[in-house]
């Protein structure tokens, strides 16, 4: 009985799924080109590098010459001059070069390179200058339910289902089985590898909630982009900034009476240098390292996605001079290796950025219990600790 | 370097930042704090379990120590009882040899004494006898001899005869 109703709500859902998705394609069928060249490969790329507004799957040329795409629509949210204004991304029909122009609760949008544009008072239609900047249209926030926020949603539910029944399992019995017992090992690395070896064994428990929370989610996003559905959430900055802005924020509120002590006022060198030193010091918690963070992240992450990109593109852009087989086999070996370091590369960077959030917290909140060594004229020799962090 | 920064989403960070810190505040109060503790508790289980089994161990080998002590004075207590014992014997028997040849001895010397009387009074009795038989004999022979005279007087030359021998 209950196999049953499990199959027909199944059967229900997919229906709608289906459904919605026809009635999309249907309707918002755009005669559009397919991607042959080298400068529709480029500007495709770039396309799906940023974040968009609709959840594109695939796109076909039917029986009529029509170009038909198949996907969902998603909401848009956005703060304008007039207010909060909602509706579906389907409204721009696809357009993303500013031609199609939704008026909701007064105020014109256009959405221009995947971003949302409302239109100046009295302007009918947005003005382009040479380099494709609008001139009589700004940009608004955008606070849309867009792919990435669908990408985090989704990782954000796994994770939650994932790991609460890896909790709920403990109660009952020791030793977890099934996918709990893939994920115990994970939870385990994290503190055992990346938590306890920073932070030290007193301090480590109550940041290891964020770095496992972190871990995780950079991890599965960053596998979630290799997938042919073309997420690219670690890929866009605002998401890399808000990871490495809260890890800023961790480090800086539980840092010690020793790190701000070491920050602002150096001790152990001259006076004079100390108000530079401070100033370096500074720059490097408040600038450097959560920049480093959240431009490695990114740029690994797209660049990835990029090669990826360009490699399977050569079946269409080395056609020519090695023939439909040749490129496509060229294509299909080197996208296919270069995917294999993706996936390597995927666990690499939540490794990464969970391993350095960890080291900078380890830094705020260390104890200096130790006596610094001094040489015969009474210089500070560093130890190992301090020259790991000149090192990083 | 413009490109970058014209697709920085302010949008996306606010949702970004919500959701996540939505995303930690769920899963530290539903999964990692559940999870870290269980996996505390097992850790400091497994530690205490093999506390225990090392205690355990230690415990089976002064128990094995004991045992292998009470067997050797057992062993040796038997040993000594065995030891004992056939001391005992062998006393025994000694003293029952010892006993046996006292009595032995004794049995012979009284039946030696027995016999001796016995061979006294049967000599006694063969004296006697032959003292009788000798005097009735005698008493034949002289009436014999002395029947006639020239008998008795032949027997009394005889006799003074004897005398002069001896």
């Amino acid at each position: 009985m209950k196999e049953v109703s499990k199959v027909i709500r199944n059967l229900v859902l997919f229906t709608a799924i289906v459904s919605s998705l026809q009635s999309f394609a249907f309707s918002e069928g755009q005669d559009e080109g397919a991607v042959d060249t080298k400068e529709e490969v480029s500007e495709y790329i770039n396309h799906h590098i940023k974040d968009s507004h609709d959840f594109h799957l695939f796109s076909y040329t039917n029986a009529e010459g029509e170009r038909k795409h198949v996907g969902f629509p998603l909401p848009v949210i956005v703060w304008s001059s007039n207010g909060l204004a909602t509706f579906m991304s389907s409204e721009f029909h696809h357009d993303d070069n500013g031609e199609v122009i939704v008026e909701k609760n007064g105020s014109k949008f256009v959405k221009l390179h995947s971003k949302i544009y409302e239109l100046e008072a009295g302007a009918t239609s947005v003005n382009l200058d040479e380099s494709h900047h609008a001139t009589n249209a700004h940009k608004v926030l955008d606070f849309s339910i867009t792919k990435s926020v669908v990408g985090i949603l989704l990782v954000g539910l796994f994770m939650l289902w994932a790991f609460s029944s890896l909790a709920r399992q403990y109660k009952n019995k020791n030793v977890p089985t099934g996918f709990g017992r893939v994920l115990e090992p994970l939870v385990i690395y994290v503190r055992d590898e990346i938590a306890k070896p920073n932070i030290g064994e007193k301090k480590y428990r109550q940041f290891t909630g964020y770095l496992l929370t972190v871990f995780f989610f950079i991890w599965i996003l960053n596998l979630l982009g290799l997938t042919p559905f073309g997420f690219n959430v670690t890929g866009q900055l605002a998401v890399t900034a808000a990871l490495a802005i809260l890890t800023l924020i961790i480090y800086t509120f539980s840092g010690n009476k020793d790190y701000w002590m070491h920050m602002l006022w150096m001790p152990g060198v001259p006076v004079l240098i100390r108000p530079v030193l401070a100033i370096i010091e500074l720059a490097g918690a408040f600038l450097i390292k959560p920049f480093s963070l959240l431009v490695r992240l990114f740029a690994n992450i797209s660049a990835g996605h990029i090669v990826v990109m360009s490699l399977i593109a050569i079946m269409f852009t080395l056609k020519d001079s090695l023939g439909v087989a040749g490129a496509t086999g060229l294509s299909l070996i080197l996208s296919f290796f270069i995917t294999l370091i993706e996936v390597l590369v995927a666990f690499l960077q939540a490794y990464i950025f969970t391993m350095l959030s960890a080291l900078f917290i380890g830094m705020a909140v260390a104890e200096h219990d130790h006596e610094h060594h001094h040489d015969a004229e009474g210089h500070e020799i560093p130890d190992e600790e301090d020259v790991r962090a000149d090192f990083i | 370097m413009e490109t970058l920064i014209n697709d920085f989403s302010p949008g996306l960070f606010v949702v970004q930042i919500i959701l996540l810190l939505g995303l930690i505040f769920l899963l530290v109060k539903f999964a990692w704090k559940p999870i870290l503790n269980s996996l505390d508790e097992r850790e400091t289980g497994i530690q205490e379990a093999l506390a225990a089994a090392e205690r355990a161990k230690a415990e089976m080998q002064n128990l094995q120590a004991d045992n292998d002590r009470m067997l050797q004075e057992a062993r040796a207590e038997r040993e000594a009882m065995l030891k004992e014992a056939r001391e005992i014997k062998e006393k025994m028997i000694a003293d029952s040899k010892e006993q046996a040849k006292i009595e032995g001895d004794k049995m012979i010397k009284q039946a030696q004494e027995t016999i001796e009387s016995e061979k006294k009074a049967a000599v006694a009795e063969l004296k006697s006898q032959v003292a009788e038989l000798s005097v009735s004999i005698a008493e034949k022979v002289i009436k014999e001899e002395l029947s006639g005279k020239d008998k008795q007087l032949q027997l009394v030359e005889k006799m003074l005869g004897d005398i002069k021998l001896n």
